[in-house]
């Protein structure tokens, strides 16, 4: 008799999908961690202002680079994101009959910052359009 | 190191309504350091609502953004004691509230209690030294020392 040694993707069933909850749960805590990791390097590099003008424009003249500044885009929309979706976990804490209503503020929350980050993408967009043109 | 995260247990029952399973977070800690350590995420949040989004705009979005960020610029900045206690708030906050973060997630994907201290003290450590480093300089920090670029 045959017997199967690995496993077949249909041996773990279907693959969870779970509530919009599940998916704003991980986005805040991807986030989260993003940011902390940047804050790390980021009290270091200021704190080398206290050494002086050159060491401190040496060091933030890495922000000339249009890369790093896609990913300062990428840590601003983390933490409107983070934050707004701390709102909604504050509102749902504090207040628990507004869980009924988790879905909708869920949505809101997903407007709003999607919302805030036309413009900021607009112009941090335009920032590094004229960095390139340079 | 003792962890309540469990439910919280009323005279009733808690009421479980599928709407009741959609709520963000977790669940409100029992009693002790985890019922503290959730209001504290609470409430620096509610400050790093001002504090971070507030440096992020003006910092990352307003004018040139990090463009106009230099020397001269952090001189002229740090000439007023309202952005240097902004800036130490900042810090310390987001400090312990990140690194909070960083313990919770420890403690939900690691098991064993030796690589879980181990981690912990790293972020702690590190937490502690970048909270020494950051308070000297927003403190200390004399543009005079350098004549000719402080504006």
């Amino acid at each position: 008799m045959a017997t199967r040694t690995s496993k077949r993707k249909s041996d773990y069933g279907p693959i969870y999908k779970g509530h919009e909850g599940q998916y704003s749960w991980l986005l805040h805590r991807i986030t989260g961690v993003a940011i902390i990791l940047f804050l790390f390097a980021h009290v270091i590099d200021t704190a080398v202002v206290g050494w002086g003008p050159n060491a401190y424009n040496r060091v933030v003249r890495v922000y000339e680079n249009p890369i790093v500044r896609l990913l300062e885009l990428g840590l601003v929309a983390a933490v409107l994101y983070h934050s707004f979706n701390g709102i909604k976990i504050l509102l749902v804490d504090f207040f628990p009959s507004l869980a009924k209503h988790i879905r909708v503020m869920g949505i809101v929350t997903l407007v709003v910052f999607l919302a805030a980050m036309l413009p900021i993408t607009w112009i941090m967009g335009s920032q590094i359009i004229d960095l390139l043109r340079d | 190191m003792a962890t309540a995260t469990e439910p919280r247990r009323d005279a009733q029952p808690p009421e479980r309504s599928p709407q009741r399973d959609f709520r963000g977070g977790r669940d409100r800690p029992v009693g002790g350091f985890e019922l503290w350590s959730w209001l504290f995420m609470r409430i620096s949040g509610l400050l790093l609502l001002v504090l971070a989004v507030g440096h992020v705009l003006i910092m990352h979005v307003q004018d040139d953004g990090v463009g106009r960020v230099d020397f001269g610029f952090v001189a002229t900045r740090w000439a007023s004691p309202f952005w240097r206690t902004w800036d130490w708030m900042l810090l310390v906050l987001a400090l312990i509230h990140g690194i909070n973060g960083l313990r919770v997630i420890t403690l939900d994907y690691v098991r064993k209690p030796g690589v879980r201290l181990t981690i912990n003290m790293v972020f702690y450590v590190l937490g502690f030294t970048l909270f020494v480093l950051g308070s000297v300089i927003v403190f200390t920090f004399d543009p005079s020392k350098w004549p000719g670029y402080a504006s």
